[in-house]
């Protein structure tokens, strides 16, 4: 199995988030046991693990969501955990989430959305909220869509107005939660070239946290495998594919058996079967 | 039922009231940052009240021609069929219009605002608003709050005006009452206690049954099914609420 500490990141790039040996876990489930992550500036990170594996937990430690149970998180260099709400909020205004669903706020249309955190966070007159909204929403293809609502746009649509909505403010870091999940392949392709050119045309550092390992091997630069609530693998996707691991192996190639529970634990097969009740 | 049995429902209700009242001190808190938006409160108090005045209205007026009928009914009994504009104008101002316009904000406003917050939290728009830093406490549940403690004696008000109209609309136009003895019985025997009285009630009411639909909305079960009894529980509990403290206020009046 390839250590996390081979993560073949150059050693320049300043790390902008450091998880070190976190722990958590929800309702008596254990979602991580001794997580370790550094996501370096200006690169694309994914993480990759299978459904239900903590990535989205993972985006709530990095944005103050939640708290770890043991362990630390660091986000530019302040540990999460102990940022009250205004620091919190402060170290918010540095990142951006683009949701899976999108989360567009539902009473207002598509420019409005865009514009919102704009308004919120900054006294600027409206003509440069507008060119600056404008612009934003140009470069997700979507300059034409400002006047409808949410409910009138498709979920791919929707999402590209949230990550319009994410990088308005110029975040250092984007986070993406499944951002590939049920989008047709012309979509698909488009939030693929969106990720890519945020990171290389705004230096904006990227974590894409995904199960669909084909998609993150042509834009990530460092990749970890999130299994059993540890990082199971890290380093390029290119060394993730070749690892020999057999954990690795399986999730990188989609094999239901391995090592990897595919199976929710169950009685046997054929005694289940032949028994009338399940008592 | 087991002791152990009572003693979890003591708990949960306990555990229930004590969220309810940390949560109007942030609400409270958050209020005070939230005048400073008067856009967000205006579009909220006309959420909360323009859009009820139909409803308000309408039924201030049956009440009011109902009292009408069944006071002319019990009072000419006693030959004091003068005394109509009395009844009905005390039992709206006291009574009736604080409390039937609470039951009837529950039922319009008051759903309509903890499905709506529920359904913000279940799609993710809270959270979406915390990532970016705005604070949905501030944004989202105070100017509804606000807007719905604004709205309720101004309802009231106009409540107790069209049920006046009402029961004289019937007492004098159908029954005969004369109109002069109406008004001026009417004017002569209510003062402005019996006023106040109508308006702190509809004050208090109007910060229960507020208070009571954004914090189910805002704590509901993220699924479609959470956000239904979150709705459900906003009716339930503003009108047990609202019958309740109405009985503790009119003992408090007299």
């Amino acid at each position: 199995m390839t250590s996390p500490a081979s993560a073949q990141a150059p050693a320049a790039a300043e790390a902008v988030v450091e998880v070190r040996d976190v722990h958590y876990a929800i309702g008596g489930r254990e979602i991580f046991r001794g997580l370790d992550l550094t996501v370096r500036r200006g690169r694309i990170t994914a993480i990759m693990g299978p459904s239900g594996g903590g990535k989205t937990t993972l985006l709530k430690l990095i944005t103050g969501q939640i708290t770890a149970d043991r362990g630390s998180v660091r986000v530019f260099g302040q540990e999460v955990a102990t940022l009250g709400r205004r620091g919190l909020y402060a170290l918010r205004q540095r990142l951006g989430l683009l949701f899976q669903n999108g989360a567009l706020l539902t009473d207002m249309d598509v420019f409005d959305n865009v514009a919102f955190p704009v308004r919120e966070h900054s006294d600027l007159p409206e003509t440069l909220i507008r060119k600056l909204v404008l612009t934003k929403l140009q470069a997700v293809g979507l300059r034409g869509a400002a006047p409808l609502l949410p409910a009138e746009l498709s979920g791919g649509m929707a999402r590209r107005v949230a990550l319009a909505r994410a990088i308005v403010m110029d975040p250092e870091v984007l986070m993406y939660d499944e951002p590939f999940v049920g989008l047709d392949p012309i979509s698909l392709g488009v939030i693929l070239r969106l990720i890519k050119q945020m990171n290389a045309a705004l230096g904006i550092t990227s974590i894409v946290v995904s199960h669909d390992v084909q998609e993150l091997a042509h834009i990530a630069d460092d990749s970890y495998l999130l299994l059993d609530g540890r990082i199971a693998a890290a380093g390029t996707p290119e060394q993730l594919r070749t690892s020999t691991a057999p954990a690795v192996h399986q999730f990188m190639s989609g094999n239901a058996e391995g090592p990897v529970a595919f199976n929710y634990p169950a009685l046997d097969y054929a005694t289940q079967l032949l028994t009338d009740t399940d008592d | 039922m087991t002791s152990g049995g009572r003693n979890n429902y003591l708990i949960e209700g306990l555990r229930r009231l004590g969220s309810v009242a940390i949560f109007l001190l942030q609400l409270l808190a958050a209020s005070v940052a939230s005048l400073g938006r008067p856009g967000l409160l205006v579009k909220q108090i006309y959420n909360a009240g323009a859009r009820s005045l139909i409803i308000i209205m309408l039924s201030g007026l049956f009440v009011g021609m109902v009292l009408g009928l069944q006071g002319y009914d019990l009072l000419q009994r006693f030959g004091s069929e003068q005394a109509l504009g009395i009844a009905a104008a005390l039992g709206l101002l006291r009574e009736l219009a604080p409390v039937i316009t609470a039951l009837l904000f529950a039922g319009r406003a008051g759903t309509a605002l903890t499905s709506e917050i529920g359904l913000m939290r279940a799609t993710d728009q809270l959270t979406a608003m915390e990532i970016m830093a705005v604070d949905p406490l501030r944004y989202v549940a105070a100017p509804r709050f606000l807007g719905g403690v604004i709205a309720m004696p101004l309802l009231t008000a106009i409540f107790s005006l069209i049920g006046l109209y009402g029961a004289q609309l019937v007492g004098v136009q159908l029954m005969g009452v004369d109109r002069g003895t109406f008004w001026s019985q009417t004017q002569g025997a209510v003062d402005l206690h019996d006023v106040s009285e109508g308006m702190v009630k509809s004050v208090v009411f109007g910060v229960a049954c507020s208070l009571i639909a954004v914090h189910e909305g805002y704590h509901a079960e993220p699924t479609a099914e959470g956000v239904g009894l979150a709705t459900t529980r906003t009716v339930v509990a503003s009108s047990v609420l609202t019958l309740l403290l109405d009985y503790v206020l009119t003992a408090a009046f007299l």
